[in-house]
């Protein structure tokens, strides 16, 4: 069962029914229930899974159909002056067929009046006290800007705050946005503005868009800030029309860089957050991840890299509200599976896992094993390691069908041959040490080891 | 009886629309393109006689590059429009597709073969530049699908060719023989339209060689020689009963079909189809499709050795044919000189031949079959009077040749239907390719020589 549902009434009767699901097996082992709750610094959510700031959590429309969905919680999209959008706002990257890989936007923040918006937080606020309702907020380059935002919030009911240092397009240009988090220091004097103010907890939002998120980081904890959130979007430009040579997202014959986000980005987006978790500092505070959430497997691997919640924006943009749902169920069961009672038995899990080139063992050797019963014959692990890797695969040839077999050998354990092969478990690859003990690169050197000969 | 005009024209219409539809929207054909795996040293291409280069022609699909996807099929196969109709390709390329290996649907390479060609063809697209002329001239017999092929690829080498043809168009069985529903008469055109536009290939049309022209008149006038003429009419019975009315050939009643308004057409209502080759399929599956009461195929051995693919007899079932296994036509019955029955042997299954194939034996049971029209498709018979009036060797009619088209007499080629006997509308395209290069080399030795 999974407790992201919408009413209480529904969960009421939900209740019900796993009652009398459980008369009915009696006498059998009950089914353990995994806790999908969080705490996120006293903010509580059904579930781990937010809304990251950005259209889904621009209205109130938006944010009761979101919150009738199942989400745990939304990042109110940003809101600081008002603003004007431009038309079109947003461009895709399609790859083998399947649309939006990859996504990026030009959009400023909320372009609504701040009276309006602060009036729907209000009321969702009282209409789903449950749900975390954190407010994400820009204001302009000076205190009295932020205090005055952050006392509307939070007398409109925010239960928490996300500093947009982040957004790479538009309110740089005055300042803002990843202007500041872009520099340590004027991300510290903000942060230091806000928490004179705020008596909420305050979450700030980092931006890839930097060679290391570290720096940032680090000043805005100094700082006080009391959670971290990454990441936001990364510049991009998504691609070009080729009749009428213009970049997209097309602007009346112009384009500018947009902000890139999607499963495209996920591998970046846990990088950044694994730093933030390996760092003395930063792992201090709890952290939001962000980047390319689609599934809870997604959400998963953020969560055993550090994240205690994920945010979510493009998945949701492309699939809308109801992904929520397979999310809270395929969590469940994966923590069900793995024997996990809550979600803080795994967050952080991976982290120490990833370690530094120079401690990895160099006698750990494996070697790629082709089963040919499952085997298709497509020939791709042959031509990957031919023509770009070790030349270890060895063809018989065959009409139609040719044989595949693996040079043993020659094969240095890369793992490019697994990877193209289109059918599940057919190459594997099976270990076979070099030596039973321990080395590393720089022992090696030191022991002035052998190196390749070819 | 045996009548004409049976059916509405708006049945017809539906009998004979295309059993292959082509896609309707590009979106289709990508989902289509975009499973393909892009297999190494792949299967289909492997499978196919002409070797198109399978999936970078749907790769090509995938990055919206048309063009170079046409240019693709019609580098190994002129006639890959045509071919994405009519091959049998669940024996062939999609037979091998690695998919099958999956238990998962191979993917759709003629329908993703004739989205690409369709579009060359209606789009008129120049792929080719015919190389200067070379002065060579070289004379071809037939315009068939070998013919063509050959003409195609003799002449995009600068060679000038002049092709004569028995009938008033080209196209060989694509045009006359091939099943209504596969190909229309308009796509025969456009598409033979299509391999000319190349240049440097005139047709003589209604010249028959052995009747208007011979073979040695043609070496006297040109460099080299190619003979692509097919074969002929469905094999004889050898029953007693064969010359009543109603018995015909399926080769001239498929011509009939192919040539006139299907309306004109008579047909029985009883008929019974002799053999189950495609032939036979396709004659009896369109007998019944012009308004045939009731179609019995009758074949001499069982399903296991059927010559057809599983998908041209599910054509026929799903038509509604019926099927007598393991039967042998006896005699042709008739009353006032019109057939009235047909009498079978029961057949029973012997020792395996030289191919493997068991051969049936008679039994001494017959059964007699109520008919009005006997369709006799039995495989087709080679031009033997023809190639017999020249010094070619021989076997039976059929031209033999060495290295794939070269026949017994010094510069003259020959491939297709008239040296194989009769097989796919691919493997003549290929065999037209061959002769091609065959005739190449002949006339750049012969141009050596001659300096
Ligand atoms: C009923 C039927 C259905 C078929 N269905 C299919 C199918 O679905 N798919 C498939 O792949 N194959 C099919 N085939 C086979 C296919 O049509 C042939 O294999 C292919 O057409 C052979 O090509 P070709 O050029 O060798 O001969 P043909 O196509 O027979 O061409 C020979 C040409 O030579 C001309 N010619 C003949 N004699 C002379 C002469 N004396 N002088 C001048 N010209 C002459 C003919 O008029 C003709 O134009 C079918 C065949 C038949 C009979
Ligand atoms: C159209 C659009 C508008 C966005 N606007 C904001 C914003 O106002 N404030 C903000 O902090 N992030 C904004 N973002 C960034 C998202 O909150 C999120 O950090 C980013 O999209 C990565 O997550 P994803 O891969 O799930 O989309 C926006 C993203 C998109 C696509
Ligand atoms: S693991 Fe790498 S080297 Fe070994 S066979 Fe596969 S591709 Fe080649
Ligand atoms: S990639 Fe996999 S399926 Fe394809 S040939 Fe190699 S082992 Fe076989």
């Amino acid at each position: 069962m999974h407790i992201c549902n919408n009413s209480w009434l529904y969960k009421k009767l939900l209740l019900i029914i796993t009652l009398v699901f459980i008369s009915d097996i009696s006498g059998k082992k009950l089914k353990e229930m995994a806790n999908i709750s969080s705490n996120f610094l006293g903010i509580k959510s059904p579930n781990p899974f937010w809304l990251a700031s950005a259209p889904p959590t621009d209205k109130k429309i938006n944010v009761l159909r979101a919150f009738e969905a199942g989400w745990g919680g939304v990042v109110w999209k940003t809101l600081g002056s008002q603003v004007k959008n431009v038309s079109s706002r947003y461009s895709a990257v399609d790859y083998g067929g399947s649309r939006v890989m990859g996504f990026n936007n030009i959009e400023l923040i909320s372009d609504r009046p701040l009276a309006i918006n602060l009036k729907e937080i209000t009321e969702c606020v009282k209409l789903f006290p449950d749900r975390a309702m954190i407010v994400s907020l820009m204001a302009d380059n000076n205190r009295e800007s932020w205090h005055e935002l952050i006392k509307k919030c939070e007398d409109a009911g925010a239960m928490g705050f996300e500093l947009n240092f982040g957004c790479p397009h538009g309110m740089t240009e005055r300042g803002m946005g990843a202007a500041v988090g872009q520099d340590p220091e004027i991300a510290r004097m903000v942060v230091e503005w806000v928490m004179e103010k705020a008596t909420i907890p305050v979450i700030t939002k980092l931006t890839p868009n930097v060679h290391s998120v570290v720096p940032t980081g680090k000043a805005v904890v100094e700082a006080g800030t009391n959670a971290l959130s990454l990441i936001n979007t990364i510049q991009s430009v998504t691609g070009i029309d080729l009749d009428t040579l213009v970049p997209n997202p097309y602007v009346a014959g112009k384009s500018v860089f947009g902000g890139y986000c999607g499963p495209a980005v996920k591998p970046i987006a846990l990088k950044f957050l694994t730093t933030i978790s390996q760092n003395e500092t930063t792992s201090k505070v709890p952290v939001s991840g962000i980047g390319g959430v689609s599934t809870w497997k997604d959400a998963v691997e953020f969560m055993l890299l550090g994240a205690s919640t994920v945010q979510v924006c493009t998945a949701a943009m492309k699939n809308g509200f109801r992904i929520v749902e397979d999310m809270c169920e395929g969590l469940n069961n994966w923590m069900d599976e793995k024997g996990y009672a809550k979600i803080e038995d795994f967050i952080g899990k991976s982290v120490d896992k990833i370690t530094h080139w120079e401690d990895l063992d160099i006698n750990y050797h494996i070697t790629a094993k082709i089963n040919q019963d499952k085997c298709i014959h497509c020939g791709l692990c042959y031509i990957a390691c031919e023509d770009t890797s070790h030349q270890a695969i060895n063809l018989d040839y065959g009409k139609p069908y040719n044989t595949y077999t693996i040079k043993e050998d020659d094969c240095v354990g890369c793992n490019l041959c697994k990877l193209v092969c289109p059918v599940d478990q057919c190459i594997t690859m099976e270990e076979h040490r070099v030596a039973p003990e321990y080395i590393n690169w720089k022992q090696w050197q030191e022991q002035g080891l052998p190196l390749n000969d070819h | 009886m045996i009548k004409n005009n049976r059916l509405s024209e708006a049945e017809y219409k539906v009998n004979f629309s295309d059993i292959h539809p082509p896609y309707t929207n590009v979106n289709a054909a990508l989902v289509d393109a975009n499973r393909c795996l892009f297999c190494y040293d792949a299967p289909c291409t492997k499978s196919c006689p002409t070797s198109i280069d399978v999936p970078k022609f749907i790769k090509q699909i995938t990055t919206a590059n048309i063009k170079g996807s046409a240019h693709t099929i019609f580098s190994s196969n002129i006639l890959g429009a045509g071919c994405s109709k009519v091959c049998p390709v669940e024996k062939l390329c999609e037979g091998s597709c690695v998919y099958n290996l999956l238990d998962e649907a191979p993917i759709p390479i003629a329908q993703l073969q004739r989205y690409s060609t369709e579009k060359a063809i209606a789009g008129n697209w120049q792929l080719f530049t015919r190389k200067p002329s070379t002065g060579k001239k070289v004379a071809i017999v037939g315009a068939g699908p070998a013919g063509l092929s050959c003409a195609f690829n003799l002449s995009k080498e600068g060679v000038d060719v002049t092709i004569y043809e028995k009938e008033s168009k080209a196209g060989g069985l694509m045009t006359y023989g091939i099943a209504a529903y596969k190909v229309t008469p308009e796509f025969c055109e456009d598409e033979v339209n299509y391999i000319l536009s190349i240049g440097g290939i005139d047709i003589k049309y209604n010249m028959a060689l052995g009747t208007d022209i011979t073979i040695a008149e043609l070496q006297a006038q040109y460099d080299a020689v190619y003979l692509a003429f097919g074969v002929g009419l469905a094999r004889q019975l050898s029953v007693p009963g064969e010359n009543l009315t109603g018995v015909v050939d399926a080769i001239s009643f498929i011509y009939e079909l192919r040539s006139k308004g299907f309306s004109s057409v008579p047909v029985g209502d009883k008929v019974a189809v002799i053999g189950l080759g495609m032939t036979a399929i396709d004659a009896a599956t369109q007998a019944k499709r012009l308004g045939a009461k009731e179609v019995t195929i009758v074949y001499r051995r069982t399903q296991d050795e059927m010559p057809c693919t599983q998908v041209e007899l599910d054509i026929a079932m799903l038509d509604g044919c019926k099927l007598s296994w393991l039967a042998a036509p006896k005699e042709v019955l008739g009353a006032d000189g019109k057939a009235t029955h047909l009498v079978c042997t029961k057949m029973k299954l012997g020792e395996p031949d030289a191919s493997g194939r068991r051969s049936p034996v008679e039994t001494d049971e017959t059964f007699t079959l109520e008919v009005d029209m006997v369709i006799k498709a039995a495989g087709q018979m080679p031009f033997e009077a023809l190639v017999n009036g020249s010094s070619l060797n021989n076997k039976s009619g059929k031209v033999s040749v060495e290295d794939k088209s070269v026949t017994s007499i010094n510069g003259v080629f020959a491939g297709g239907d008239c040296v194989n006997g009769g097989r796919e509308v691919v493997d003549a395209v290929q065999a037209g390719k061959d002769g091609a290069k065959a005739v190449l080399s002949f006339i750049a030795t012969n141009a050596t020589n001659e300096h």
